[in-house]
């Protein structure tokens, strides 16, 4: 009801009526507590554009620093029909999602192989992506249910690797490359796919690589299947595998 | 104490027993092997401290010069006292000497073995000596200054960068943090060395080095002479090189050690063999360090189910305990850990939570035990998470736990800012105050749910126990039994650092760390 009279081109904060604008805020300026703490809060609040600021908490944090709870009103607004948010091309899902896609799309466990090929000792990539422990508080694949996730380590070859995908039956090979000097990456990157494609294994596994350098261009570009840059999470790389699995028939 | 949830004795009895059972089995091995960072321990614990040109650790130099030249398993203080006795150099000289190649350890004359081993058992009667001081140093100084109240309000601090950590810590200090744990910088633990001198990087944490522990420690005595209370100091006592690390939290006072003996296998994918021997010598340094040790089984309840796997935290509480005793380790310095990790939409999950809590209390009456706090169920919503951390407060005063790690409102979004840290104290001293005697006045219904759930943990627990020892803790592991992680006997990192221990092979330390006066 109240919806018909938002102005979707203009929105702005709502506290307890329409277009009021209310926005709270907290943080910690490095000065001591006290009546000019409270007012340096309240400048700066103003500062960010903000109207009638009014610290309603302060406290003393006993390094000479001071935490703020503010009130204001936000006179800025937004146009809402204007906003067009790139989708990426697999849907994005949580640990829990991938686990039910596993379960009833896939209906079987996914097998999926990492490892730091090459020369490259650097396992903190693949180990934020296959550990149990993961990263950031995002769990890494070994914890996935239905997935059987074997994290090789670093300087793996990728005859071995291959060897390790028959054996294993592999459903998806997830290869991590941070060194990238004298683009010692790509020569790596790519003798795995011509490997691969003699082996005639290309087609039956997900190939995916990741690195700080990596990017999704770079990776689609020496034939991977998709690449993964620094911030992306186990839930990233699965929602794509599972996902790719299904598109591409290999369940 | 009566018991609250009306458990059985005899069950706990058996539980016990068919743990210390699980615990003798593996000591054999134990005792019969030794690793890499056993021997560099040795090495440093002589007094051997300090990198080569290229930051290589002395330690590693010299055990990797005698593992390269074949003699590791007659152990370093063999091969060390013997080039004493020929030189009459110092440890750290004779380091200097490996490190650029004027000795080589292996070609020194042998010299007659009871000199060899009369030198380096005084050496090493130094060490012991210092760190004995260093105990009743600590022991004066709380009970000059005094210390907070149990439970223990225990804060973390992970700025990467030692120098920003101590100005997060002496912050705590000030707000009310009794023990102060410097997270360390992701994956150190798979490093077979241990980093040197003061670090300002890090990932997610501060390298743990003995630097940065002699800097921190030194902030902390500084704030806690202010505050009129004895600040602990925590580390991280796991990895490929525990009692390494356990060495150097010995020398500079640290208080309490993460310390798990499963831990570093489960989850960080180590050898099992080899951390099974790291974690009993790691276990002898703290105890008679009088560090408290944490256990990690917190962390099985962020892989499996809280509800469905409790059992198995009570299980390995029990192994956790008889690995700590056959180390020396007395009740009083084993934090045994467990979590507050059950799905909040549960009916009635905090009832089993009491349950949990309070059956880690009677089972374990002399240990502090160390809560973990919400991290699974833990999401954006600040304020919700904020109601979370004062359930879990609630559990832990009603139930006497030792050591609160404070939950923090952003947990899953970013390491604690100031503030987060400040709102967590806050929100504990209120409750803790607040109910302080709650589990005095309130006690649970006969045959309730609290009582139910507790019994049936704790018999599910026993019957785990009682198959780990028929088939022997290597398998349990194998089949993925504690947190539902598998792990092979000979897969994981840092099995090339185990060897058996040759006939003339010495460790001074076990004796006289285990045997000698506390």
């Amino acid at each position: 009801m109240s919806a018909q009279l938002v102005d979707l081109s203009n929105v702005k904060p709502y506290g307890d009526t329409l277009d009021d604008g209310m926005v709270q805020f907290s943080f910690t300026l490095p000065v001591p507590y006290g009546e000019e703490a409270r007012e340096a809060a309240r400048r700066l609040v103003l500062k960010m554009g903000m109207e009638e600021p009014n610290v309603v908490n302060a406290m003393d944090l006993g390094i000479g620093y001071t935490y703020f709870i503010v009130y204001a009103k936000c006179p800025h607004s937004i146009n809402y029909n204007a906003i067009k948010v790139p989708k990426v091309e697999s849907d994005h899902m949580t640990k829990e999602e991938v686990e039910e896609f596993i379960e009833h799309q896939v209906k079987r466990d996914v097998v999926i192989l990492g490892a730091c090929t090459g020369s490259d000792a650097h396992t903190v990539g693949i180990d934020a992506i296959m550990n149990m422990k993961g990263f950031h508080g995002h769990y890494g694949l070994e914890r996935y249910k239905g997935v059987e996730a074997y994290n090789l380590g670093s300087q793996v070859e990728n005859e071995e690797l291959v060897a390790k995908a028959i054996e294993m039956k592999a459903d998806a090979l997830l290869i991590s490359q941070v060194v990238t000097q004298k683009d010692v990456h790509v020569k790596n990157l790519t003798h795995l796919i011509e490997l691969l494609e003699a082996e005639q294994l290309r087609d039956q596994l997900i190939v995916v690589c990741g690195g700080p350098r990596i990017s999704h261009e770079l990776a689609k570009e020496l034939g991977y299947d998709a690449g993964f840059s620094s911030g992306s999470y186990a839930e990233d790389v699965a929602s794509f595998v599972v996902q790719e699995m299904v598109q591409r028939n290999l369940v | 104490m009566s018991s609250k949830l009306n458990l059985d004795p005899a069950l706990i009895e058996e539980g016990r027993k068919a743990a210390r059972k699980i615990a003798e089995d593996v000591q054999t091995y134990i005792d019969d092997h030794a690793t890499v960072t056993v021997e560099r321990t040795i090495v440093r614990l002589l007094g051997v401290d300090g990198i080569d040109e290229v930051d290589q650790p002395l330690p590693n130099v010299v055990v990797n010069h005698i593992r390269e030249g074949g003699g590791i398993e007659t152990g370093a203080a063999y091969w060390i006292g013997n080039a004493m006795v020929a030189t009459g150099k110092s440890p750290q000289e004779i380091a200097r000497a490996v490190s650029d190649g004027s000795m080589n350890l292996l070609e020194v004359e042998a010299q007659p073995l009871p000199e060899v081993q009369a030198v380096i058992t005084r050496k090493a009667e130094e060490m012991v000596k210092l760190i004995g001081k260093n105990r009743k140093a600590r022991e004066t100084m709380i009970s000059e200054l005094g210390e907070g109240p149990k439970p223990y309000l225990y804060l973390i601090v992970a700025s990467g960068n030692i120098y920003e950590d101590v100005v997060q810590a002496q912050a705590a200090v000030r707000q009310g943090a009794d023990i102060i744990a410097v997270i360390r910088s992701t994956a150190q633990s798979l490093l077979d060395y241990v980093p040197y001198g003061p670090t300002t990087e890090g990932f997610g944490g501060t390298y743990a080095t003995q630097e940065n522990f002699r800097i921190m420690r030194k902030a902390l005595d500084e704030t806690g002479e202010q505050v009129g209370r004895y600040v602990r100091l925590c580390n991280y006592c796991s990895g490929l090189c525990m009692p390494e690390i356990a060495a150097m939290g010995a020398i500079e006072r640290l208080d309490v050690m993460l310390n798990d003996a499963l831990y570093g296998i489960l989850f960080r994918d180590i050898n099992m063999q080899r951390t099974l021997v790291d974690q009993f010598f790691s276990r002898v340094i703290n105890g008679f360090a009088g560090i408290i040790i944490n256990t990690g089984e917190d962390n099985y309840l962020t892989t499996a189910d809280a509800v469905e796997e409790a059992h198995t935290v009570v299980a390995s509480q029990f192994i956790n305990e008889q690995f700590a005793l056959k180390a020396g380790l007395p009740e009083e310095q084993m934090a045994l850990g467990h979590a507050f990790e059950m799905d909040p939409d549960i009916t009635n999950g905090f009832l089993m939570e009491l349950a949990q809590a309070q059956m880690a209390r009677e089972i374990f009456p002399e240990a502090p035990l160390k809560y973990m706090p919400p991290t699974k169920f833990m999401t954006g919503n600040i304020f919700k998470g904020h109601i979370q951390d004062a359930m879990f407060n609630l559990a832990s005063i009603w139930t006497h736990q030792g050591i609160q790690l404070l939950g923090m409102m952003t947990e899953a979004n970013h390491t604690p800012h100031l503030h987060d840290r400040a709102l967590a104290i806050e929100n504990a001293k209120y409750i803790f105050n607040n109910c302080q005697d709650i589990g005095e006045e309130v006690e649970f219904k006969k045959d309730g749910l609290i009582q139910r759930r507790a019994q049936q943990v704790l018999k599910d627990a026993v019957l785990l126990l009682d198959q780990i020892q028929g088939d022997g803790l290597y398998k349990t592991i194998e089949e993925g039994k504690f947190g539902g992680v598998k792990r092979s006997r000979d897969g994981g990192k840092g099995l090339k650092g185990v060897f058996p221990k040759g006939e003339k092979y010495m460790n001074p330390f076990i004796h006289l760390m285990l045997g000698g006066e506390r």
